[in-house]
């Protein structure tokens, strides 16, 4: 048994020590908001936080998560009350959804760092997130709305 | 699961749908109860049609006939419906209709989204079910009032009297459902729309920014097992023997499966099912693609391209006025296979039981996939039930079922329910490719310089010949020539053709179709027309559209917005207009070159898709679809050697990142014409308008895709 810590909740599960996070996540714990695009780290769609840093869960067996604090999206607010989700839904963001989890992971760990990103440090935190519909323009957007929702603009 | 609908509410749809066919036949169901039994609280429901039912707990709920695959119809269709009903749209609860005759897009003629038709579609039926559904619940307000129905107006749900009597349409569902099924309700004119034109949020951005979203990879039932499929590496190959003994025995592995596509292992989880594949011991057929390239397909359709094709338009006599021309300008272009990419790879969920089948699955195409699924479980389509989810993404992908058989193969074999995912890597080299194109182009001008001929011969394997063979035995395959049949400018001998040329293996309608084939060999040549013809190519282009108010409109728009002619210093500017799905479109390119590479800045899209029901989705879809094609233009190219694909991840299919993109400006114009598609044109537009501006910039005329190919220095 692998003991983990998954949105601040202690989990034990029964899997082989090379499983990916990120299929733990999906199919031995339910969590299926964290999504499976590329398998190679290439997409991000996959992206959680790892001690509160963005991570490619297709890319992490479980064996190396130890008691290390993992946050999904299903984690990052009980409410979409998430200054980054808040943002997403103001700007009407996903098209067909699929990448928007990962991209509101890559998103929420940037301003946790970066609170007030510039372009440029928007485009380097988020350039691992492909998005096959291209919402990137709202996705900048909401990022810029979503720091100053944060900072109680 | 909020997005499948619960069997309760299935079972009563599905007797709706029964009674459909023979005209609007209204009843009251009660799922597992006698219609007659009134018992005071219980749930009764007025199924008004096979989109709308109205519960007399309030609840009214719409059967979304089309699938959400990130163009809004899980908005923009309830916004019609609650236009004409009277509702707020944060009043209706959307499910996924299941497959029924009802439901088939009368512009194609199947149950099937896609061709951007979803809003065309849904246009009048949708509004005419909300209307009709409207008028039985004020005629049963009026009759419980005892007075004229016309004396009553619709508040937000509830129906008033002048004496300010009122009913909730849930207290009106029983009564209205014994009412007949009024005919030629009359719709509400434009001016007095209160929803549609007015930008609304969506109602799917909650469940996509917390997770909750159910797409086909997401579903879980009872039970369930996990299949991986190995699939043969050749295009058209097939199994020729295995041993599965090794798979078999890795832990958690239930089951080996030969399938009709491949051989599947089936597992306690995904990963152990993924892992237990690479050690399947197979031997292949290659199939007839052994030895197929990419220099093959290019000599395959250079050859076929010595035939005549069949004619899809012709003015005047094209050949005669080409021979008789002062001067005529000649060239070729080609383009490339390319892949859907679908974010989500493809999967299906099947659990097949001997009295019938439960498949839950992306899809575009309902019936198909029922038909599919029926067939692989050796059962009749009416005993296959169809849940449609979310979709990470369509782009034509989906119109596709070869996702599904294997896994109702495999959930038949091991009498469990199997959830069948690909890899990323199964995706990219196991599509139904958007085609390649061979095009030869002709212009011909008399000696006063006027454009008197345009001749246009088009090469390429058609889609519609394998997946609807019935239309292309009558005709020219009608998703060959868009973009190319419907040459609009004003040249009095037009001749258009397309030789079908098949190449061995199979192509899909790809987001926009022929038109990103078509629309970059049209304006790129109108480009090279206006070149030789010593003119600015906006005002050769005006000239020629002088009798087409809808497309000056948007070519003086986009023009207009970008200061076309007048780039910033060190940028230049390349232009494309075209009409596609009843949507007229313009697009300026901005771009400068870096070193040998092209950097494309901006992108104006200048739109007229008739009346918008939502319009920040339209803007939403123009930037999307604009994306959609810069990724095809800069880097898009499927590669084949000994009839495998070599690209099998996004390293190698690159699709654009946040930091590559142009800025995209959406200029929408009003409009009251009837709505125009809006989730692909946009795709089509950027190609030529960026190799324009190329041109612009370095003399270069680019005839083949992707840039990658070239070296702009």
């Amino acid at each position: 048994m692998t003991k983990l810590n998954v949105n601040g909740n202690a989990v034990e599960v029964d899997v082989d020590g090379d499983t990916p996070l990120l299929w733990v996540l999906r199919d031995t714990l339910g969590l299926t908001g964290t999504k499976f695009g590329c398998g190679m780290a290439l997409c991000g769609a996959c992206t959680v936080h790892l001690n509160g840093a963005p991570v490619r869960s297709c890319q992490i067996p479980i064996s190396a998560v130890g008691d290390q604090p993992v946050t999904t999206i299903e984690g990052l607010s009980k409410d979409r009350s998430h200054p980054v989700q808040q943002a997403w839904i103001e700007h009407d963001v996903p098209q067909c959804g699929y990448c928007q989890s990962g991209q509101i992971m890559s998103a929420s760990a940037l301003l946790a760092t970066t609170p007030k990103p510039t372009d440029a440090d928007i485009d380097a935190a988020m350039a691992g997130n492909l998005c096959r519909c291209g919402t990137y323009q709202r996705i900048r957007s909401a990022i810029r709305r979503a720091a100053e929702i944060k900072s109680g603009a | 699961m909020s997005a499948i609908p619960s069997d309760v509410s299935r079972r009563a749809f599905l007797k709706a749908g029964v009674t459909i066919t023979g005209g609007l036949v209204i009843s009251i169901s009660l799922p597992g109860c006698k219609p007659a039994a009134k018992v005071p609280g219980e749930l009764k429901t007025f199924e008004a049609n096979a989109w709308l039912h109205i519960g007399s707990d309030d609840s009214i709920t719409f059967f979304c006939d089309k699938s959400e695959m990130g163009q809004g119809v899980y908005t923009s269709l309830p916004m019609l419906i609650a236009e004409e009903l009277g509702v707020g749209i944060e009043r209706i609860k959307v499910e996924f209709a299941p497959p029924g005759d009802a439901y088939i897009n009368k512009l194609i003629g199947g149950q099937i989204t896609g061709g951007s038709t979803s809003v065309r579609d849904g246009w009048e039926k949708l509004r005419v079910a909300g209307a009709t559904a409207r008028q039985m619940l004020v005629s049963a307000a009026a009759a419980e009032w005892g007075i004229d129905a016309h004396h009553c107006k619709v508040e937000n749900g509830v129906v008033l009297s002048p004496q300010f009597d009122r009913l909730r349409f849930g207290e009106l569902a029983e009564a209205a459902a014994k009412l007949p099924v009024p005919k030629d309700v009359p719709l509400k004119p434009a001016a007095q729309f209160t929803l549609i034109g007015r930008a609304t949020k969506r109602k799917d951005t909650p469940a996509k920014v917390d997770g909750s979203a159910v797409y086909g990879i997401d579903v879980r039932l009872p039970g369930m097992l996990y299949a991986a499929l190995a699939q043969p590496p050749t295009l058209g190959g097939s199994v020729k023997t295995f041993k599965g003994e090794k798979a078999g025995a890795m832990p958690g592995v239930t089951a080996v499966v030969l399938t009709s596509s491949g051989v599947a292992v089936v597992a306690d989880s995904w990963w152990r099912a993924r892992k237990a594949r690479d050690q399947l011991e197979i031997e292949w057929n290659p199939g007839p693609n052994a030895a197929l390239n990419d220099a093959k397909i290019a000599q395959v359709l250079r050859k076929g391209a010595a035939g005549a094709g069949r004619v899809a338009r012709n003015d005047g006599d094209a050949a005669a006025a080409i021979k008789g021309a002062a001067r005529v300008v000649r060239a070729d272009y080609e383009l490339p296979l390319l892949a859907h990419a679908t974010l989500e790879p493809q999967n299906c969920t099947a659990d097949v039981r001997a009295d019938g089948a439960d498949i839950y699955v992306p899809t575009q195409v309902q019936q198909i996939a029922q038909a599919a699924a029926a067939k692989a479980a050796g059962l009749d389509p009416k005993q296959v039930k169809v849940h449609t989810t979310f979709l990470g993404g369509g782009f034509g992908r989906r119109l596709e079922v070869d996702f599904i058989p294997a896994a109702v193969e495999a959930s038949k074999a091991v009498k469990k329910p199997v959830k069948l995912l690909w890899t990323r890597e199964d995706d990219m080299t196991h599509d139904a490719y958007r085609p390649p194109a061979f095009d030869q182009a002709a212009g011909a001008f008399d000696t006063a310089g006027k454009l008197i001929a345009w001749n246009l011969h088009l090469t390429g394997p058609s889609i519609t010949a394998r997946m609807f063979p019935s239309v292309t035995e009558k005709m020219v395959d009608p998703f060959a020539v868009e973009g190319a049949a419907n040459y609009p400018y004003d040249v009095p001998n037009v001749h258009v053709d397309f030789q079908q040329q098949e190449i061995g293996i199979d192509v899909g309608y790809w987001r926009s179709v022929s038109h990103s084939l078509n629309c970059f060999v049209v304006e790129s040549f109108m480009d090279e027309l206006a070149v030789s013809a010593k003119q600015n190519c906006a005002e050769f282009r005006k000239a020629l559209l002088a009798k087409q108010p809808r497309f000056l409109q948007v070519l003086e728009l986009a023009t207009r917005e970008s200061h076309f002619g007048f780039p910033p210093k060190g940028r230049f500017h390349g232009l494309s207009v075209m009409e596609g799905y009843g949507t007229y479109m313009a697009q300026v390119a901005e771009v400068s070159i870096v070193e040998d590479k092209v950097k494309v800045h901006r992108i104006y899209c200048a739109t007229d898709c008739g009346q918008q029901v939502n319009p920040d989705t339209v803007v939403a879809q123009i930037e999307s679809s604009a994306l959609f094609g810069f990724s095809a233009l800069m880097w898009g190219e499927i590669n084949l050697s000994g009839g495998r694909v070599k690209q099998t991840n996004f390293d190698s299919y690159r699709i654009a990142r946040m930091n590559e993109i142009p800025r995209i400006d959406a200029y929408v114009l009003e409009s009251s014409e009837a709505p125009g598609g809006i989730g692909e044109p946009a795709t089509a537009l950027v190609a030529p308008a960026v190799c324009n501006a190329i041109y612009a910039a370095t003399g270069r005329r680019i005839r083949s895709l992707p840039l990658t190919k070239h070296r702009l220095a």
